[in-house]
C-alpha cells in the first residue's frame, strides 16, 4: 500500500496509466503542436480556447496567469484522473498530453492546488479513435484480467480463515493466517489501489490517516487488525467488528476487480509500482511493522510483477529483446535473493523481518533497485 | 602518458553551453550557477594558467590523465563508493562504458542519453532532470579502482598494482565498515552543487543491476587549493590546512608526487601508467570541544596562526616553516613533507556536514581527498606519524577509509574508463 492515503494519487497510479494511452507511438513534441487546446488558468476562472474537439492524441498547452501554483486535471464523468499536472507556477507553461477516446470529460484548473478546483465539461468527438491493438496485446490483457480476478477469488477464502479466527478470538490462529491473507491483495495491488475507495479501507497504516481521523474511529483494515493482534495482543468486540468490516470491504473489491480497466501500459506500469512499493514500503519494514511479515508481501508483489511481465513479454521481446533478457535475469536474482529468507520453495513462511539485519537489507534493497530499474521500461518497450 | 605534458590536460576551458538554455531563460532556474572566485584553468603547456571566464565553463573530460586532479578545486563535490554487483565481466565493461559517455555529456553540459524530456511519453526520460539550465560548472568525473575489485570476480587477479595496499589500521581509526572500501569510485566535483548531485545520481542509476551504491559523501567547501597563487580555504577548524599542496599547473611536481609514470606501472599494472592513487578519509572533527579551546593552543596545534595562516615565527601563509620552531606534535611540523622523506600528497579534500548526530553535535568534519603515486611514502607514510602523536587527533576521529587505483585519463570518444585495465 502507499504510506499516504490520498485516494487522487491512488487514483492516478490506476487511472492514468489506464487512461487509454495504449498505442502512442510517435515521439511526442508537444512544443511544436499547433493544434492543441489552450487552458488559461487563473485565481478565479479556468478558460479553454476549445470545448469540443476530437478524441485521440489531445494536447493540453496550460498558461497559469494566476498567482497562485495550479494544478490541472482531465476528468472521466465518474472523477477519475485521466492525466493530470501538478505544481504549474504562477507565469509558467505547461503540456499535458494523452489518448483519449470520444466522450464527455472535465478539465478542472485547481488554483492553489487545494478545493475542488474550477471545472469545465468538455466533448471529445469523433468515433472510437484509441487505435486499434494487436491481437497479441489483447491477449495479454486477457490473460491478465483473469489472473487478477482468479486472485481476487481466491483471497476471500484465506480472509475468511484469518476474520473467523478474530472473530473466535484465537489470537494465534489470527497471527498465523494473517500474512497469507494478504498475498492475492498484494500480488494485485496496482489494480486494486485504482478503485480509489477500497485501499484506504483495507490497506492503510496508522500514519496513513488524514488529518482529521480518529485512529480508534476511522482506522480499519489489515493493518488495525495486525497492530491488535502483535502489538496490544488483545482481540476486543471492536476487532471483530473489524473483521466483518474487512470481509465486507474485500467482498466489494472481489465484485469489482472485474471492471477495472487494464491497458497492456497499464500492467506494465503496475509491474513498476509493484516493485516501488517493495522499495518505498517492505525494504524498510514500514508495511509490517508489527507483524514483521513484509517479506510476504515482498514476495507476493514481485509475483505479481512477473506475472504482468510475462504476459507481456510476446510483445517486448519483438521490441526491445535486451530489455526482456534482462529482466529475466533481474527476476530470477531477486527471487533467488529471497529464497534465502523462505523456509520451503513453495510456501510462504518467511525470515521475520526485524530479523534481517542491516547489510541484508541493503542487499535486498540493491537487487529491488537491479530490477526496478530496466522494469521501469517496460511500458516503453510495450507501445514502442 | 606522454612525457613532458603537463598534469593538466585541459586546453583553456572553454565556456559550455547551459544545459537547455531554453529553460534557463524561463526565469529562476540558472539561481545554481555558483561563483567561484579566483578560479584558474589549466592549460596544456603547464606554466602559464589563464583564468576561466566563468564558473560555469566545461573543463575538457578527454586527455591524457583523468580531470579532477590537478584541475583548479571546484566549489563541491559528491563522492560516491560502488559495489559491483554482478560477477559477468562484460556487464561490468558495458556500464563503464555507458558511463563514460555519460560522463562526456555531463563534464560538456549536456544531458544523459536522450535527455530529460521530449522523449517517449510511457517511458522515464533517461536523464533526471535537476541540471536542466545549469551550466556545466566545471564539473569533473574521476574514476577510481578499489583492491577488492582485484580478488578473482573479474579475472583481474594479476592486473592488481603491487602499490594498491590496503590501508593498515592506525591508531585512533574508528572506520564504519559501511563507509569504508569500494569496489569503484567516482569523484564528481563541480562549483554547483546539484550539478555534481545530478552526476552521481544519474550514473547511480545507470548502474542499477551492476553496481550498487555502498556509501556516498556530499563536501561544501574546498579545503585545499591546487592554484598556488590562491589563497588555500579553511577547514571547519577555521584554519588554513594543506598550504604546501602540488600545484595543478607544475607538471614536474605532478609527475614526480602524483603520476604513476610508465617505469613505476610495471607488468599486468601496466595499465596504470598516467594514473594515480586515492585515498579518501572521512575526518569527523569534534568542533563543540575545539570551539572552547583557547585561541594559543589552536594556533599552537596547528602550529599556525590563525588569521593569515603562517607558520610559527613567520609572516606569511606559503613562508617555508622553519620546523623546529614549531612544537613537536603540531600538525603541520608532523605533516610536513621533511618530516616524512619528503612525502607530498596532492590533497583536494571538502568540508562535510552531515546534519547533527542525535547528541545535538555537528556531524561535521573532512572529507580528506589526497591523489599520490605511491600511497606507502605517500599517505601511509604521513598519516603514520600523524596518528602516533598529532595535537589534533584529540580532536578528530577517522571514521572512513577507502583506497583507489585511479586510471589514466580517456583519450578520445572511442577510449572509456578501464580500457587498458580490462583489455
Amino acid at each position: 500500500m502507499r504510506a499516504v492515503r490520498t485516494t487522487a494519487v491512488t487514483a492516478l497510479a490506476g487511472a492514468a496509466v489506464l487512461a487509454a494511452v495504449t498505442g502512442c507511438t510517435a515521439k511526442s513534441d508537444a512544443k511544436a503542436d499547433a493544434d492543441g487546446i489552450t487552458v488559461t488558468a487563473k485565481d478565479d476562472s479556468c478558460e479553454l480556447s476549445k470545448k469540443e474537439f476530437p478524441a485521440g492524441h489531445v494536447t493540453l498547452n496550460v498558461e497559469n496567469r494566476g498567482s497562485k501554483v495550479t494544478e490541472v486535471y482531465v476528468l472521466y464523468p465518474d472523477d477519475r484522473i485521466v492525466t493530470e499536472r501538478e505544481n504549474i507556477g504562477p507565469g509558467t507553461k505547461a503540456t499535458l498530453t494523452a489518448e483519449i477516446k470520444a466522450g464527455s470529460y472535465a478539465i478542472v484548473c485547481k488554483p492553489g492546488m487545494t478545493g475542488s478546483g474550477i471545472r469545465q465539461a468538455v466533448t471529445l468527438t469523433g468515433g472510437a479513435s484509441a487505435p486499434k491493438r494487436s491481437a497479441e496485446m489483447d491477449a495479454a490483457v486477457a490473460s491478465y484480467r483473469q489472473y487478477v480476478q482468479a486472485q481476487a477469488d481466491a483471497t476471500l477464502p484465506k480472509v475468511k480463515v484469518f476474520t473467523d479466527a478474530v472473530r473466535a478470538g484465537d489470537l494465534e490462529a489470527a497471527k498465523k493466517a494473517y500474512a497469507s491473507s494478504r498475498i492475492g491483495w498484494e500480488r494485485t495491488e496496482p489494480v486494486a489501489e485504482s478503485f480509489g475507495d477500497i485501499d484506504p479501507k483495507v490497506d492503510v497504516r496508522e500514519d496513513g490517516l488524514e488529518e482529521g481521523q480518529d485512529p480508534a474511529k476511522d482506522w480499519t483494515g489489515w493493518h488495525r487488525l495486525e497492530k491488535a493482534l502483535w502489538q496490544d495482543g488483545k482481540i476486543t468486540a471492536r476487532e471483530k467488528q473489524l473483521a466483518d468490516l474487512l470481509d465486507e470491504d474485500l467482498a466489494d473489491w472481489v465484485k469489482r476487480v472485474g471492471k477495472a480497466e487494464i491497458t497492456p501500459t497499464s500492467m506494465a506500469n503496475g509491474a513498476k509500482e509493484l516493485l516501488d512499493e517493495v522499495a518505498t514500503g517492505k525494504v524498510t519494514g514500514e508495511e509490517e511493522r508489527y507483524s514483521h511479515t513484509d517479506l510476504v508481501d515482498f514476495k507476493a508483489n514481485v509475483e505479481g510483477a512477473q506475472m504482468s511481465f510475462d504476459l507481456l513479454k510476446p510483445v517486448a521481446s519483438k521490441n526491445d529483446p535486451a530489455l526482456v533478457a534482462d529482466l529475466d535475469k533481474q527476476f530470477a536474482a531477486l527471487n533467488a535473493l529471497l529464497d534465502k529468507y523462505r523456509a520451503d520453495k513453495t510456501g510462504y513462511d518467511f525470515t521475520s523481518y526485524d530479523k534481517v539485519g542491516k547489510e541484508q537489507r541493503k542487499e535486498l534493497s540493491d537487487g529491488v533497485n537491479a530490477l526496478a530499474e530496466p522494469l521501469s521500461k517496460l511500458a516503453a518497450a510495450v507501445v514502442k | 602518458m606522454t612525457p613532458g605534458t603537463t598534469g593538466a590536460d585541459e586546453p583553456g576551458a572553454a565556456p559550455g553551453p547551459a544545459r537547455r538554455t531554453v529553460l534557463a531563460a524561463g526565469g529562476g532556474l540558472a539561481l545554481g550557477a555558483a561563483v567561484a572566485g579566483g578560479a584558474v584553468a589549466l592549460t596544456r603547456d603547464g606554466d602559464a594558467t589563464t583564468p576561466v571566464a566563468d564558473s560555469g565553463a566545461a573543463v575538457p573530460f578527454h586527455g591524457a590523465h583523468q580531470a579532477g586532479i590537478a584541475t583548479a578545486v571546484q566549489d563541491r563535490l559528491h563522492f560516491a563508493a560502488f559495489d559491483v554487483t554482478t560477477d559477468d565481466r562484460e556487464k561490468l565493461v558495458k556500464l563503464l562504458k555507458e558511463w563514460t559517455r555519460a560522463a562526456e555529456r555531463m563534464t560538456a553540459g549536456r544531458e544523459v542519453g536522450e535527455g530529460a524530456y521530449g522523449g517517449l511519453p510511457e517511458a522515464p526520460p533517461d536523464d533526471t532532470g535537476e541540471a536542466l539550465g545549469l551550466r556545466p560548472s566545471r564539473l569533473t568525473l574521476t574514476i577510481g579502482f578499489g583492491p577488492s575489485l582485484f580478488d578473482g570476480r573479474f579475472g583481474l587477479k594479476d592486473r592488481r598494482p603491487g602499490d594498491l595496499v590496503e590501508l593498515p589500521r592506525f591508531p585512533g581509526d574508528n572506520l564504519d565498515p559501511a563507509r569504508s572500501g569500494g569496489d569503484l569510485c567516482v569523484q564528481a566535483c563541480a562549483d554547483d552543487p546539484q550539478v555534481a548531485v545530478h552526476a552521481i545520481r544519474n550514473l547511480a542509476r545507470i548502474g542499477f543491476g551492476t553496481v550498487a551504491v555502498r556509501w556516498s559523501q556530499l563536501g561544501f567547501g574546498k579545503t585545499s587549493s591546487t592554484t598556488p597563487n590562491a589563497q588555500t580555504p579553511r577547514n571547519l577548524f577555521g584554519f588554513k590546512d594543506g598550504t604546501r599542496n602540488v600545484s595543478g599547473s607544475d607538471a614536474a611536481a605532478l609527475d614526480r608526487h602524483v603520476w604513476v609514470g610508465p617505469a613505476e606501472a610495471a607488468g599486468g599494472a601496466s595499465w596504470l601508467a598516467g594514473g594515480s592513487y586515492l585515498v579518501a578519509r572521512r575526518i569527523r572533527m569534534n568542533v563543540e570541544t575545539w570551539d572552547r579551546t583557547p585561541l594559543a593552543e589552536q594556533e599552537d596545534i596547528f602550529g599556525r596562526d590563525k588569521k593569515e595562516g603562517a607558520a610559527v615565527g613567520k609572516a606569511k601563509e606559503h613562508d617555508e616553516p622553519f620546523l623546529k620552531a614549531l612544537k613537536p606534535d603540531s600538525h603541520v611540523r608532523l605533516a610536513h613533507p621533511d618530516s616524512n622523506g619528503g612525502a607530498t600528497l596532492l590533497r583536494r579534500g571538502y568540508s562535510f556536514t552531515d546534519g547533527t548526530d542525535g547528541l545535538g553535535r555537528l556531524d561535521a568534519g573532512l572529507f580528506f581527498l589526497a591523489y599520490q603515486k605511491d600511497v606507502r611514502a605517500g599517505f601511509v607514510r604521513v598519516q603514520t606519524a600523524l596518528a602516533k602523536s598529532d595535537a589534533l587527533n584529540e580532536y578528530i576521529q577517522h571514521v572512513g577509509s577507502a583506497v583507489f587505483a585511479v586510471p589514466p585519463g580517456v583519450r578520445d570518444a572511442d577510449d572509456w574508463w578501464g580500457r587498458a585495465l580490462f583489455s
